[in-house]
């Protein structure tokens, strides 16, 4: 099958941009993927766009300019980013173009996002009884796992407070200002037992990666980066999902470990040869728990690993190096997205003052969103 | 005594004082849904009996509600000034399926996973005319508050 390359990147910066569209921050950040790798939209023979809240992704060629090119949207909760990558690499796959883009955007009110109970297939009576929210998902399913696991709550703020620190180390970031634990422990508790830092917030952002045929990368840029693996898996019965008004009595895996399984099955490697990982840190639960749900260490081992900083950007797996959610933010649209770009800088040994040290070669991300849907990305140089 | 008006019609039934959870059971493998649905999640069959689910069950996973929901969707108390946080959690309703629930319990040294809580009903706001807006909720039985 064809390969797929990942060979111009572009963001614009995440946060709250005031008087900016979520799509012209799309649109920003697609002219600095194209610069990125010297190509002109002109080029692009087809596009894939999502976004939540910031209007349809396909509307941008009215911005970017009116060549004709195949342009699709995709949804997907906030695995949208993973989504919109993973159709554009079959794109290649299948032959059908050599060269595309995917393009991640989004603007959101502030607060907690407001579940639209309709959209979800939920009744009216779900959101109106004061259920419909996905922070108390995160809040529950952390307390079940200290619970059964012996993960303690001076963990969970050791996650924010790495995050804001790798964030304090990205210009691109939202929270670049550190934390101590204790600031993270003290703040008002949301859903317990998690408290206000702990959580990321809906944010605004873009990212847009320019792909193609792996075998004609190098007629654009001397140092591509491959995409392994490309993965997207809904929930099966018995996992434990956000805004599930009920659950079944028996377990099973969620979407995260199948997706994770069979991207390492089709990279053909081990999460042992994996040198930086972004998983989705929703909240600082979720960034335990995706340890363990990605295969990085057995359940309850994050206790001591993270004592031991090995999810330190010098530690023995960097995790969320750019501060991910946390530090950055949350465009749906755009989150997926962020951390192959992410990934991409870390592996060109791109990162600057965050840079994971001995030359990374194999790189991991994780999108988990609503209503249970995971995708994970594989790259490699 | 103020009339009470369910938040939706078809979630649960009975009197105030004698609630009960309206969900399915798939005829094919005896899997049960709550809400009701026409289709089972677990085998895929279309033959699902409408049933009414257990009233007690032990407290599987449970989080505080700790700022005011957006409104909408929500119906309750959504001012900052006057909101009071509430229990949120899934209780395992044995054999049958774990149902998320508000809980009439928000203090987290009064919540233990592993629990015994029975199925009661709780307001969500007044309207004009003095009815009651009401939902589904689980108390800790007496005698399980502050057990550990």
């Amino acid at each position: 099958m064809t390969e797929v390359a990942i060979i111009g990147i572009g963001m614009h910066e995440f946060g709250r941009t005031d008087g900016v569209s979520g799509m012209d921050q799309g649109v920003l950040a697609t002219r600095r993927a194209l610069a990125d790798c010297g190509v002109r939209w002109e080029d692009m023979q087809f596009a894939v766009g999502g976004s939540a809240d910031a209007g349809n992704p396909d509307t941008m060629v009215s911005k970017l300019g009116l060549t004709g090119l195949q342009f699709t949207n995709v949804y997907n909760g906030c695995a949208t980013g993973g989504s919109a990558l993973f159709t554009a690499s079959n794109t290649i796959r299948s032959g059908v173009y050599d060269l595309g883009i995917a393009i991640g955007f989004d603007k959101h009110e502030r607060g907690a996002f407001r579940v639209n109970t309709k959209s979800s297939g939920l009744g009216e009576w779900y959101g109106a009884s004061g259920l419909a929210l996905t922070t108390q998902f995160f809040g529950m399913k952390i307390n079940r796992y200290m619970h059964e696991h012996g993960i303690t709550q001076p963990t969970l703020a050791k996650v924010a407070a790495k995050a804001f620190r790798n964030g304090a180390l990205n210009p691109m970031a939202w929270r670049r200002k550190p934390l101590s634990e204790e600031e993270i422990l003290e703040s008002p508790m949301l859903s317990y037992p998690l408290t206000q830092y702990m959580f990321c917030q809906p944010a605004e952002g873009a990212v847009s990666l320019v792909l193609c045929r792996a075998d004609k990368a190098h007629d654009y840029t001397d140092r591509p980066i491959f995409l392994k693996a490309a993965v997207v898996r809904s929930r099966r019965f018995g996992s434990f999902e956000v805004l599930a008004p009920s659950l079944a009595v028996e377990s099973n895996d969620g979407p995260t470990v199948d997706a994770s399984r069979a991207a390492f099955e089709m990279a053909g490697i081990g999460p042992d040869e994996v040198d930086v990982a972004q998983l989705q840190d929703t909240e600082v639960g979720a960034e335990i728990m995706h340890m363990a749900e990605n295969g990085f260490c057995a359940h309850g081992e994050q206790e001591r690993l993270l004592a031991e900083g090995a999810t330190e950007i010098n530690g023995r797996l960097p995790v969320n190096t750019d501060g991910g959610c946390l530090a950055n933010g949350e465009p749906i649209g755009a989150s997926g997205l962020r951390q192959v770009y992410e990934n991409v800088l870390q592996l060109r040994g791109d990162a600057g003052a965050r840079q994971v040290p001995d030359n990374p070669t194999v790189a991991y991300t994780h999108v988990y969103g609503a209503p249970g849907i995971s995708g994970v990305t594989i790259l490699a140089r | 005594m103020a009339t009470s008006v369910p938040v939706q019609d078809g979630v649960f039934s009975g009197s105030p004082d004698r609630p009960r959870l309206l969900g399915s059971r798939c005829t094919t493998c005896g899997t049960y849904a709550f809400p009701t649905q026409s289709g089972c999640a677990r085998c895929t069959g279309t033959s699902m009996e409408p049933v009414e689910l257990a009233t007690r069950g032990r407290l599987w996973t449970w989080t505080v509600q700790g700022f005011p929901p957006k409104a909408p969707p929500y119906a309750g108390n959504a001012d900052p000034a006057t909101f009071e946080s509430y229990g949120v959690g899934y209780v395992e309703l044995p054999g049958q399926v774990k149902v998320e629930t508000r809980l009439t319990e928000n203090d987290p040294t009064k919540l233990q996973i592993g629990m015994e809580m029975e199925l009661v009903l709780v307001p969500l706001r007044t309207d004009a005319e003095g009815r009651e807006l009401v939902t589904f909720a689980f108390r800790p039985v007496a005698g399980e508050e502050g057990r550990s």
